[in-house]
């Protein structure tokens, strides 16, 4: 047999083609499709609406703060005090909540009583039920009330970390405010994700450190937590992506500035989300155009962080 | 090192279960015993009464005593963590931790006992559980792999190398062969045959032959009957339980025929 015919063994053997799985597979397929094609949409109407404006600005759009957009006459504006604000307040967020979320969620798996863990996870979800403007409203109405005197507590023992130095806004309305309300609205989402990949270790890998005469928080960090870092790493830019498009919360309590301030205890500071928000329904001339190219910066943001965090997950795969 | 174990009158539970009825038995150092008996029979449960890992399954609890030595593991004023470190333990599946290296994975029980391990000591003890574990010649120039990405047996040696290096006193064995190809688990059982000069070696094992091969004393375990909690049938040398069992029970199951 040294001769075959090509058109004998190139080809696989072809079943029957059922209708249900054609049409099974196109639909699966179909939808597979759509999420690109919605994605590729999104980008093009962000990238041509932009465009416009763009062209237009005086500033040099990545490097300016201010936003003079509501004109055809030369507009001036720029994204770096409002990329800089999105990015701070969702890092104060992810900060505050991931370790906290961590330990809720280890709590729940490893050391409450079954009962106690299935009310605890009952009320971490329902958490997450709760609509951003009813956040909004709690973090306006009632936390930034109580976290003035602490503020000030902060200031007064803690003033010379560059972060917490003074004056401290009187108000509480501060980006600290607005990361500690994200913190709230994200931890329940990196909850459920840490707590379902806790509950996914094996037994054999924790019996393993029991059996080597781990105690339960060292059976924690020998088998739980490293097998669960993809997990948290995935709860946490998903709480990320969460924090960077909030936008009600953030504009309801934070008394915006178009500057770039590290100090986290004075008012100032603003989010692309909110900015948006808060600046569409007096859009004029250009300002609509701009708005939507700080809309395609916070897209390009939200892109490179899930991007970095699936670099991050897959980086040592092997050992997964 | 290797101590004797003193087991009398032991029950185990599952909440209000009582999965194996009143055990006594004597372990001897240096030796190898073996565990066989039909599935169910409460052979594994008991196994794992002796390093009292029985108790991480939420309502197991037992009843009588275990002394190890003359220490009774089971007494309050011991720590279960103290007994783990003591008894050593390889299971039915290879398990070692997938999200470290051979070395890591060897040097995480020693670890535990001594934070501030030197890296000079540290490689000493991942040296010499190798060897002891027959593996060393084979990952040698791998140390820094994933353990997860050696053959089943040579994992199942990892598994044993990560427990000796704890230096335990007694090495307890759950069917370490049964997820094992013929050739790996005659690695093991040779590996056994060396360990038994340093440690005090329980095995479970489902193979008749096995048992017949590693152990110096048997052990038949079996079920009263449906529903009811496994016992210990009869003890004694391998030789004359597989050649002149004094109970029927223990014959028909040695030669096939069960009931």
């Amino acid at each position: 047999m040294t001769t075959t015919d090509p058109s004998t063994t190139t080809r696989a053997p072809r079943g029957r083609r059922r209708l249900g799985d054609v049409l099974f597979a196109g639909g699966a397929q179909g939808s597979g499709i759509l999420i690109l094609a919605i994605l590729a949409g999104v980008a093009a109407f962000l990238i041509l609406q932009s465009f416009d404006s763009l062209a237009a600005n005086t500033a040099n759009f990545f490097t300016t703060s201010e936003w003079h957009a509501n004109t055809r006459e030369e507009p001036a504006f720029g994204v770096a005090a409002l990329a800089f604000g999105t990015v701070l307040a969702a890092a104060i967020a992810l900060v505050l909540a991931t370790p906290v979320a961590i330990g809720i969620a280890l709590f729940i798996v490893y050391y409450a009583p079954r009962r106690i863990a299935a009310v605890l996870g009952y009320l971490v979800d329902l958490l997450a039920a709760i609509p951003s403007v009813v956040y909004g409203l709690w973090g306006i109405g009632w936390l930034v009330v109580q976290l003035a005197p602490f503020y000030a507590w902060l200031e007064t023992y803690f003033g010379w970390i560059p972060l917490f130095a003074g004056p401290v806004s009187t108000t509480g309305r501060t980006m600290l405010s607005a990361g500690i309300v994200l913190a709230v609205m994200i931890l329940p989402i990196i909850t459920a994700m840490t707590r379902d990949v806790f509950l996914q270790v094996p037994q054999a890998h924790r019996e393993a450190a029991l059996a080597l005469g781990a105690t339960r928080w060292e059976m924690i960090r020998m088998a739980v937590l490293p097998f669960g870092r993809p997990g948290i790493i995935g709860g946490a830019m998903l709480g990320l992506g969460r924090a960077l498009g909030e936008t009600m919360a953030v504009a309801m309590i934070l008394s915006p500035s178009l500057v770039i301030s590290w100090f986290l205890l004075q008012s100032g500071n603003q989010t692309i989300a909110a900015h948006i928000a808060l600046q569409y329904p007096e859009a004029t001339g250009y300002g609509v155009s701009a708005l939507i190219s700080a809309g395609l910066v916070l897209f390009a943001i939200t892109l490179v962080v899930n991007m970095a965090a699936r670099f991050v997950v897959s980086r040592r795969k092997e050992f997964a | 090192m290797a101590k004797r174990i003193d087991v009398s009158g032991l029950h185990v539970y599952y909440g209000d279960f009582l999965a194996v009825e009143n055990v006594s038995m004597t372990i001897e150092p240096r030796s190898v015993t073996a565990f066989i008996g039909s599935s169910g029979c409460g052979k594994s449960t008991f196994l794992r009464t002796l390093n009292r890992m029985h108790e991480v399954t939420p309502g197991a609890r037992v009843e009588g005593k275990v002394l190890l030595d003359d220490q009774d593991i089971y007494s309050p004023d011991v720590d279960p963590v103290e007994v783990r470190r003591e008894v050593g333990m390889v299971f039915q599946r290879p398990n070692p931790f997938p999200t470290m290296s051979i070395y890591d994975n060897v040097i995480a029980g020693a670890k535990l006992n001594n934070r501030r391990l030197r890296k000079s000591e540290a490689d000493d003890i991942v040296e010499r559980s190798l060897r002891g574990a027959n593996l060393w010649e084979e990952v040698k120039d791998r140390l820094d792999r994933p353990g997860a990405g050696l053959s089943g047996g040579q994992q199942q040696r990892l598994c044993i190398a990560r427990a000796i290096a704890v230096e335990p006193s007694v090495l307890l064995m759950d069917e370490p062969c049964s997820a094992l190809d013929p050739i790996s688990t005659l690695a093991i059982e040779d590996l056994i045959a060396q360990l038994k000069e340093n440690y005090t070696i329980v095995i479970v094992t489902h193979n008749m032959q096995q048992a017949a091969r590693v152990s110096d004393v048997t052990a038949f375990f079996n079920l009263a009957g449906t529903g009811k909690p496994g016992k210990l049938i009869e003890m004694g040398e391998t030789n004359k339980i597989f050649t002149k069992p004094e109970k029927k029970e223990t014959e028909n199951y040695i030669t096939g025929r069960f009931g």
